[in-house]
């Protein structure tokens, strides 16, 4: 008869319950068949961990299903699931508990097989310490180097390198040291705080609980040992606070509870606290408990809180103090460990999950895939399951976090498939991204192309460019009112008006009509926005200027009209006697006469004004745009 | 008493996740079983709650073979906490018969307990439900998520199970589907005994050594809790000093003799022990893989 399986027992613990160190989460990874499973199985039996109906099973179930004959197959206490167990694989995060008189440890077990990276991933990230296993035989492998980046990309900073099945090499020191000497040229470029080295035979349990009489050159601790002193920070509250809220607690009218973990730092009755995305402060009332009431907590607490004031905050806001505030954006560069079957397809909305909230987001850019075999970077149009990115991304509104490096929790979201409901990514927060680059994301609720609908009308910026008395205003103002008797909503942009308003403060140097342009082409880029159809008269002399108003709206908004006359038929012209001024020497930096005027290359229209009429040149004007499809006829 | 760093590390991930449940799903609802994790599970409930009620009725899955005392316990405490309590019973079950003198331990789990969760959750229109499972009971349970994912028929496909990264859940569900979540997937059979002690809950007295009623019966001590038990000719029915590591259906739950008559000596005695708690469970026992089996079925 075989019977039930647990791995507590704290039967070492009997003489001294009390722990003076903090619980340790701990990942075991590494290939497959550097043997992990055997080496958990091996630490819970040595520390006789393991009861007698679990080890009379595990005697039945070797013989069943075990790779070593006669002798207990330790694996088999940890491969839970019976495809893994029929497969001889492990295929998904285990977890074990077990205490020493020293510490209380939670163990993820993680699969070794490339497939189930995400199951790694999902290991690693609640973990503080790694053990990565290597095959003395077989050295780093594709999967250590892998795992390794995995575990530093997710915030692990310690790693015990433990170097499996050392009775293979028999027990050489220098397979050992080249193996180390190999992994630290690896862990060079990650971010391991410290990397212990234990040479083990995880069959034989050497080096595991106690020394091993094989290797009488190692000099240092056990795993077992190393593990129950290991130091590794946890969120002290010496961090900054951040408490987002899970929970509104509206028990009555007169009650409203914040609930939440404090994620990181400490918080006390009176402290004046932020909620982080609206900017509002308050000071803490209470902090309710059961039991009574606390003056102070400190992460990972679990609190409920009231508020002095009564300011707004829902579950996502992240609280914190005043002097130390979160950043918030909706946009910001992130790693991505991509995990579902369906690849990643930048502009596609995915479900993010950040603190608590869930809102729309997407990847406007992947910066680059990151080759976790070799460290390479290279650029990529897509992720598929298993790869990392480097992407930039989008969400629907701004929220509240820090850097992962930072935080690890305020750091971190997840992006979940909005079809299959799958998760799709583990993301890592490196930094938020300037608002400046967020344009896109105020087109979401109304858009230009719905403006411009309800206008029934394609938006355009008609860009005419010429000399000065060339004829462009006279145009311009004939076609804008054959357009407005085709109902069609306009908007002029005239030279010599903006000039008495918006660009008054500039002159006629070359940079202060640079910057006429360019202000120009901000506000022609906003109408069209709006949905209506520009019409801007600019001398515009210059090629790279009318080309940065061009690259400001879409490509198919700008025509650019070239009122084509020569220099001497508008001197000739002169409506406003500016040439004869210039020719005087009364007027400085004047077109055409002491500064040039760059002929468009490739304008969509170039009309000459010297050989047909305005009338006829406007006609000509709304025909191309009938032509185009941007009227109807 | 004051917890330990350990136990209350353990506390406040339990009451994070009983929130976020709480704040991201419709309709929840607490499995009550009335044992020692349910007690821990209530426990912590109403901490994550205060100053208001846990927001979600408790669910009993009554098979009609509990333990007369366990229901004492289940009536008492949720009158004592004035929350609303389900008591399901598979009536079909119930007409037919089924009960574990008559059928296989495996079919009698299906109809009485699997099959009437089933009925109680789609009844309730529950898209929630918390459950007091350890990952360390039980050797399939090591690799179920927090928030585990029911299919529309409340199977579990190990296979598929979400990526559980961080404490962010993904608590998305398609139409017909359902979460289960385990607040207490962290903790140890030790990390109980030593909340309820440093929290004061109160048990069940079957945890607690006390004369009883019993008949040896597949090498294990069975209590004659009432009089439907059926006593094979050989059998007879003594009084010996017992108490249950854990509490099910009667008949099918094992007594071990013990003398632990306090919670202290219960944790000393648990710290000695040299066989599992589910040893009590004959449930278990069919196969290894029994449990992994029942769980896809929907099995809590």
């Amino acid at each position: 008869m075989t019977a039930p399986f647990i791995a507590d027992a704290e039967i070492l613990a009997k003489a001294q319950p009390s722990r003076p160190r903090p619980t340790l989460r701990v990942l075991t990874c590494g290939s497959v068949d550097d043997g992990k499973s055997t080496l958990v199985g091996r630490l819970l039996y040595e520390r006789q961990l393991i009861f007698d109906d679990q080890l009379a099973a595990l005697r039945s179930d070797s013989l069943r299903h075990g790779t070593l004959g006669e002798e207990i197959d330790f694996a088999l206490l940890v491969d839970g699931l019976e495809a893994e167990r029929e497969q001889g694989i492990t295929i998904d995060v285990a977890y074990r508990y077990f205490s020493t008189p020293a510490r209380s440890f939670i163990l993820a077990d993680a699969p070794g097989h490339e497939q189930y990276t995400r199951n790694m991933a999902t290991g690693a990230s609640n973990a503080e310490l790694a053990i990565l296993l290597v095959d003395a035989r077989k050295g780093l492998l594709t999967q250590t180097r892998r795992h390794a980046t995995i575990a530093s990309l997710l915030g692990v900073r310690h790693i015990v390198l433990a170097v499996n099945k050392m009775d293979l090499v028999d027990y050489n020191q220098a397979v050992f040291e080249r193996i180390v000497g190999e992994f630290e040229s690896v862990a060079a470029s990650l971010a391991f705080r410290s990397v212990e080295a234990i040479p083990i035979s995880a069959r034989y349990g050497e080096n595991v609980v106690a020394g091993s009489a094989n290797m009488p050159w190692r000099d240092g601790p056990s795993l077992l040992t190393y593990l129950e002193n290991a130091d590794v920070e946890t969120d002290g509250g010496d961090a900054p606070l951040r408490l987002p809220v899970q929970w509104v607690n509206r028990r009555s009218d007169a009650f409203r509870g914040f609930a939440g973990a404090i994620a990181s730092g400490r918080i006390q009755v009176g402290d004046e606290i932020v909620a982080a995305a609206s900017g509002r402060k308050t000071k803490i009332a209470r902090i309710v408990a059961m039991g009574g009431d606390l003056f102070s907590a400190a992460a990972p607490d679990s609190v409920m809180v009231t508020f002095a004031d009564e300011i707004d905050a829902s579950r996502g806001d992240v609280l914190c103090h005043p002097t130390n505030r979160p950043n918030v954006a909706d946009q910001f560069a992130a790693h991505l460990i991509w995990m579902s079957d369906d690849s990643l397809l930048p502009g596609r909305s995915y479900l993010m999950k950040i603190n608590g909230r869930s809102l729309a987001a997407s990847v406007t850019e992947i910066k680059h895939k990151l080759d976790v075999d070799t460290g390479a970077k290279s650029a990529a149009k897509t992720l598929s399951l298993n790869e990392i990115g480097f992407c930039n991304i989008a969400a629907a509104a701004p929220v509240a976090f820090d850097s992962y490096d930072e935080n690890r929790t305020t750091g971190a979201f997840i992006l979940i498939d909005r079809f299959s409901n799958a998760t799709a990514a583990a993301g890592i927060i490196a930094f938020p991204l300037r608002r400046a680059t967020n344009i896109h994301l105020q087109e979401q609720s109304v858009s230009k192309a719905t403006r411009a609908r309800l206008k029934h009308q394609t938006p355009a910026v008609l860009w005419f460019t010429g000399l000065s008395g060339a004829g462009k205003s006279t145009i311009a103002n004939l076609v804008e009112s054959k357009l407005v008797e085709r109902h069609a909503h306009t908007l002029m942009l005239d030279g010599d008006n903006v000039r008495h308003g918006l660009n008054k403060d500039l002159g006629f140097t070359e940079a202060d009509r640079v910057e006429n342009i360019r202000r120009v082409g901000e506000v022609a880029k906003l109408m069209v926005d709006a949905g209506l159809i520009v019409l801007c008269a600019f001398i515009s002399p210059f090629r790279a200027e009318r080309r940065m108003v061009r690259s400001l709206v879409g490509e198919q908004e700008f025509i650019e009209i070239f009122i084509d006359a020569p220099l001497d038929v508008c001197k000739e012209r002169d409506p406003k006697g500016l040439y004869k001024r210039a020719l005087a020497g009364e007027i400085k930096n004047f077109t055409g006469v002491d500064q040039p005027y760059e002929t468009p290359e490739s304008p969509e229209l170039k009309l000459s004004s010297a050989e047909r009429s305005a009338e006829a040149i406007a006609d000509q004007i709304i025909a191309y745009l009938e032509a185009n499809g941007m009227l109807s006829v | 008493m004051s917890l330990t760093p350990h136990l209350r590390r353990l506390e406040a991930e339990a009451v994070f996740i009983l929130r976020e449940a709480v704040a991201e799903f419709r309709r929840p609802v607490m499995l009550y079983s009335i044992g020692k994790d349910s007690s821990v599970m209530l426990h912590l409930a109403l901490k994550a709650f205060y100053p208001a009620k846990p927001p979600f009725p408790l669910l009993h899955v009554d098979t009609t073979w509990k333990f007369r005392e366990m229901i004492t316990f289940r009536d008492q405490t949720a009158a004592h906490l004035e929350m609303e309590l389900i008591v399901h019973t598979n009536e079909d079950g119930r007409k037919r018969g089924v009960s574990p003198f008559t059928c296989s331990s495996s079919a009698y789990t299906q109809a009485m307990k699997t099959e009437a969760l089933r009925q109680a959750l789609n009844e309730g229109g529950f898209d929630a439900a918390f459950g007091g499972a350890r990952r360390d009971e039980e050797k399939s349970r090591a690799k179920e998520r927090i928030f585990s994912h029911r299919t529309a028929s409340h199977g579990w496909d190990p296979k598929t199970q979400r990526p559980e990264l961080w404490r962010i859940f993904n608590t998305r569900l398609g139409a017909g589907e359902t979460m289960r979540i385990f607040p207490l997937s962290n903790w140890t059979e030790t990390d109980v005994w030593d909340y309820i002690a440093a929290e004061n809950i109160p048990v069940v007295p079957l945890y607690l050594a006390k004369e009883r009623p019993v008949v040896r019966r597949n090498g294990a001590y069975i209590m004659v809790d009432d009089e439907r038990f059926p006593l094979a000719p050989d059998e007879v029915v003594e009084s010996r000093r017992v108490r249950f590591r854990t509490l099910g259906c009667y008949p099918l739950t094992g007594a071990i003799e013990s003398e632990a008559d306090t919670l202290e000596a219960i944790i000393a005695e648990m710290r000695q022990a040299s066989t599992s708690e589910r040893q009590g469970r004959l449930i278990d026992f069919d196969e290894s893989a029994s449990m992994e089996r029942k769980k896809r079925e929907g099995y809590f």
